[in-house]
């Protein structure tokens, strides 16, 4: 057995979120730019979160510090795994865990706006989370592997057989990176029409930690891209770059949809690039062989 | 043999007896020190057979076949008479094709009724018997508390707790007897009856809607028997070269296209028991019975007996596009039932259309049939009925306390009675989240599909169920960590015993998770292993992952002690308006008003009105489907 998933492992949980603060900060400073605005230092979320740090202690009930924690823990250790090349459809369930968590915290404060941002939430979940299993399957279908490790390696270029998969999955990596518009049941956006949704009652440094699990999740979400670009390093880079700022473009042009339309879209992805790519897939695999 | 034997005698007896028990406490004395011996019993069977192998017993077979056929015979007779009665002549109808069609079968082919072994024992009947006797005997346990008390709310129902209690051990004898035997014969006898138990429970509080249910289950199981003698009597007739009525020989007959066929009408019995669309009203409209009904028909008896057979005969469907279109059945079941179960608030409704969904990927599992595929299956068995169990009795004690099983109502419930709101929750958690059981189950019939040709489609279905399952476990799980202030704990009530069962079936739950990498090692894949030749297992890496995850969540609530003593109170944010801490706030007029929080419940997306009928009409093709296919095989 060697050690060197552990170095991925430990090498994630201390980079990903000094990387993902800086996607955050570049975030924000090209989406000025978009805007016409200067835009706030590069290191502006690192000041917020630590700023989150130092204000007073207050809850709604205590219960709600444990379960943001649980939700930290485990987006870290979902990207943990990940980055430690472990089995992807592990991966996908820990990280759905992390995200009951956060929702259960919102349901604990028992606030109508945290609330809604609760059932919004669940909702994106229930949205995206066909497509996420998809892309592993898709994945594995062209490399044989469940495992990070040999997906992250393989010499295949998976985006030439999974377009659909990929396009499909960067649609809901817009729910994920909480982004217009399917930015409904929070987003980094001021004073929405449901305030701040699923965060609306954490403050201080529970929202600190909310705040350094996105950018965790961003990390690993990112690496998922770099999966389908993996042959190529280089190349992989690229994409996730230019992906990302595709996100960023698209969440600055659109507007929020409804709830009714984010479930639609997650699911249409899904069923129409998705499931059509697989099929195509998996014909050329038996029958075309 | 003789724990064979016992396994199924002794319930009787103690059946028997309970018809004489009238004072509670005596009943809870027998029911409780019955329960140990079964539970005692179940457990021994695992310790003493557990390393065997199969074990084929030659029970007597004369006297007891002719002792089986004039029980049934008598069965039909009540069936006819209960028919009369309340005017239900399609149950009369059926009845009389099934008894026609024993008495046939019992004429045509008297030659060729004989198994050289009618009982066996080998692991995967351990493990049901496990289920039966552990958690089948702790339900009776609760329901004998549980069954004073809703006398107590139901003043309007007739006493007639000797009866209940009888046919509740019955019950547990014929799945016994279902699940050892190995004399096909023998196995629809226990079939009929669980069919009638189940009938005779449904219909216990004698109203005309439990009534109508309970002839509904009837109905639709005797379908599900019909199919069976039938199956019997091509086996019979076909002996030569299936094996005849011999349960082992018929699966281990080289000839699948003779055998395909009752195999299908088999499988199509085990889908009309295990409730599966278009059968799944029956299992809903068991809802009007007493809760320890529910969970006894969900949890440990009647369904699992449609899913067992389903299993034990998926080696048969293994690679036949017949068993193809039973799995299909299964799949769709699944999706749409979780879809469903979105639209519930009803507690029992959300119990009862999980079971379904469940059943439904048992089915989907056992119909494709590959070795991975039954792997997957029986641990899926097994994590659903620890879990299953122990929501349902929850629900009732809940019921029993708030005076309501509406999930809105539920709002708070870790406040109000926390610890049956933890044990819901490490319930729920079994029946979704990773890295408990049921999930494995899922992930590993994902990875198991991706093999399969055509498996696609599985998979697709079961991207989409899954997410859907989150949905409603996850808003249910909120409903009881919900935090409410001014609230009265209501966790004692009149009667404490049926926590006992409680505290058992959560332990039970949790050692499920823990341990059920032994159980696979232990019971699982030597069954496999022994079917198929080869064997599925998780990998080392992925087994460390998942205990390491338990372990954080084990740990995790220590954090609670890290918040207690700093954090200062604010009531919840409501836009600026004054508000106390239970969400009221200052209206228009002076008038205090109070904001209430509800879920979603998605009824024009998911409700049953819109999903119950295209879910239906398609399973109903996909079981003609395999017939064709079956006759087609041949």
């Amino acid at each position: 057995m060697t050690w060197t998933w552990l170095i991925g492992a430990v090498l994630f949980l201390v980079l990903a979120p000094i990387a993902g603060g800086l996607i955050a900060g570049i975030d924000r400073k090209i989406t000025a730019r978009m805007q016409g605005r200067v835009g706030p230092p590069l290191l502006q979320p690192f000041y917020d979160v630590g700023k989150l740090f130092e204000k007073e202690r207050a809850v709604v009930t205590t219960a709600q510090n444990f379960y943001v924690l649980a939700y930290l823990i485990f987006i870290a250790l979902s990207g943990a795994l990940f980055f430690a090349g472990e089995d992807l459809l592990l991966i996908i369930f820990a990280f759905t865990l992390a995200h009951v968590f956060l929702v259960l915290g919102a349901y604990a404060v028992h606030s109508p706006y945290s609330h809604i941002g609760a059932e919004r939430e669940l909702i994106q979940l229930m949205a995206y989370e066909p497509m996420i299993i998809l892309a592993a399957v898709g994945l594995y279908m062209v490399t044989n592997s469940f495992l990070v490790a040999d997906i992250a390696t393989t010499a295949v270029p998976a985006i030439i057989y999974l377009p659909g998969v990929f396009l499909g999955f960067v649609t809901i990596l817009t729910i994920k990176l909480r982004k217009s518009p399917f930015d409904i049941s929070t987003s980094h956006h001021a004073h929405q029409e449901i305030v701040k949704g699923i965060t609306t009652e954490f403050s201080g440094s529970t929202l600190a930690q909310v705040e350094i699990a996105h950018w965790y999740e961003n990390v690993f979400l990112l690496g998922f891209i770099y999966l389908f670009f993996a042959w190529n390093p280089v190349i992989g880079i690229i994409a996730v770059a230019v992906t990302y700022l595709a996100e960023i473009f698209v969440d600055n042009v659109t507007a929020r949809v409804r709830w009714q339309a984010a479930l639609k879209s997650g699911w249409v992805v899904a069923g129409g690039l998705g499931i059509l790519n697989l099929a195509i897939l998996s014909y050329m695999m038996t029958g075309g062989a | 043999m003789q724990t064979l034997l016992f396994l199924i005698l002794f319930p009787i007896l103690v059946a028997c007896l309970l018809l004489f028990v009238k004072r509670t406490t005596l009943r809870y004395a027998v029911v409780a020190l019955s329960a140990l011996v079964i539970g005692g019993a179940s457990i021994y069977l695992l310790i003493r057979y557990a390393f065997e192998g199969t074990v084929y017993f030659a029970a007597p077979s004369e006297a007891v076949s002719l002792a089986m056929v004039a029980i049934e015979m008598g069965l039909a007779l009540f069936i006819v008479y209960m028919g009369a009665k309340f005017k239900n002549y399609l149950a009369i109808v059926l009845a009389a094709i099934q008894a026609a069609l024993v008495v046939y079968l019992e004429g045509m082919f008297s030659g060729n009724l004989h198994a050289v072994n009618n009982l066996f024992i080998d692991q995967f009947s351990i493990i049901m018997a496990l289920i039966i006797g552990l958690i089948g005997s702790l339900i009776a346990v609760y329901a004998v508390r549980y069954m004073e008390t809703y006398h107590h709310h139901h003043p309007e129902v007739r006493d007639r707790q000797r009866m209940f209690f009888f046919v509740i051990f019955a019950f547990l004898a014929a799945m016994f007897g279902l699940v050892f035997s190995n004399n096909l014969l023998w196995i629809f006898f226990f079939w009929e009856v669980t069919t009638i138990s189940s009938f005779l429970l449904i219909g216990y509080s004698e109203t005309a809607e439990a009534t109508k249910n309970a002839f509904r289950a009837l109905v639709m199981n005797l379908l599900g028997g019909i199919a069976l003698v039938v199956a019997i009597i091509i086996l019979a007739a076909t002996e030569a070269t299936s094996g005849g009525i011999d349960l082992a020989q018929v699966l281990a007959s080289g000839d699948t296209a003779t055998i395909l066929i009752p195999a299908v009408l088999i499988g199509f019995a085990g889908i009309t028991k295990a409730a599966l669309m278009p059968f799944s009203s029956w299992l809903l409209g068991a809802m009007v019975a007493p809760t320890p009904v529910s969970a006894l028909l969900h949890s440990s008896t009647m369904v699992k007996a449609g899913v067992y057979i389903l299993v034990r005969f998926s080696p048969v469907f293994a690679g036949t596009f017949a068993g193809f279109s039973i799995g299909l059945v299964g799949a769709v079941t699944f999706v749409v039932a979780s879809a469903i179960a979105i639209s519930q608030s009803n507690a029992k409704s959300v119990l009862a259309y999980s079971t379904i969904a469940n059943l439904g990927l048992i089915a989907a599992c056992a119909g494709v049939g590959s070795y991975m595929l039954v792997w997957a299956a029986i641990l899926l068995i097994i994590f659903h009925a620890v879990a299953k169990s122990l929501l349902f009795l929850g629900t009732g004690a809940i019921e029993h306390r708030i005076g309501s099983r509406d999930i809105e109502d539920m709002e708070g419930l870790i406040v109000r009675m926390p610890k049956m709101a933890v044990m819901m929750f490490i319930g729920i958690a079994g029946m979704f989240l990773a890295p408990f059981g049921m999930l494995i189950s899922k992930w590993a019939a994902i990875e198991a599909f991706v093999l399969t040709p055509f498996g696609l489609v599985f998979i697709v279905i079961l991207a989409y169920g899954s997410a859907v399952t989150v949905f409603f476990w996850a808003k249910w799980m909120g409903k009881l960590v919900t935090v409410t202030r001014n609230q009265e704990k209501v966790e004692k009530g009149f009667f404490e015993e049926p926590w006992a069962p409680l505290y058992i079936i959560t332990g039970l739950v949790a050692a499920v998770v823990l341990l059920f990498p032994v159980i696979s090692s232990l019971l699982i894949e030597p069954y496999v292993l022994a079917i198929y030749g080869i064997t599925a297992r998780l990998g080392q890496a992925n087994i460390a992952i998942m205990l390491l995850m338990l372990a954080l969540l084990m740990v995790l609530p220590v954090s609670f002690l890290l918040f207690k003593r700093s954090a200062k109170h604010l009531p919840a944010y409501m836009s600026g308006r004054t508000a106390t801490p239970d969400l009221h706030f200052a209206g228009s007029l002076g008038l205090t008003r109070e904001a209430q929080t509800r879920n979603y419940y998605l009824n024009e997306y998911f409700g049953e009105a819109k999903l119950f009928l295209p879910g239906a009409v398609i399973c109903a093709i996909l079981i003609l489907a395999s017939w064709v296919l079956a006759g087609v095989a041949l």
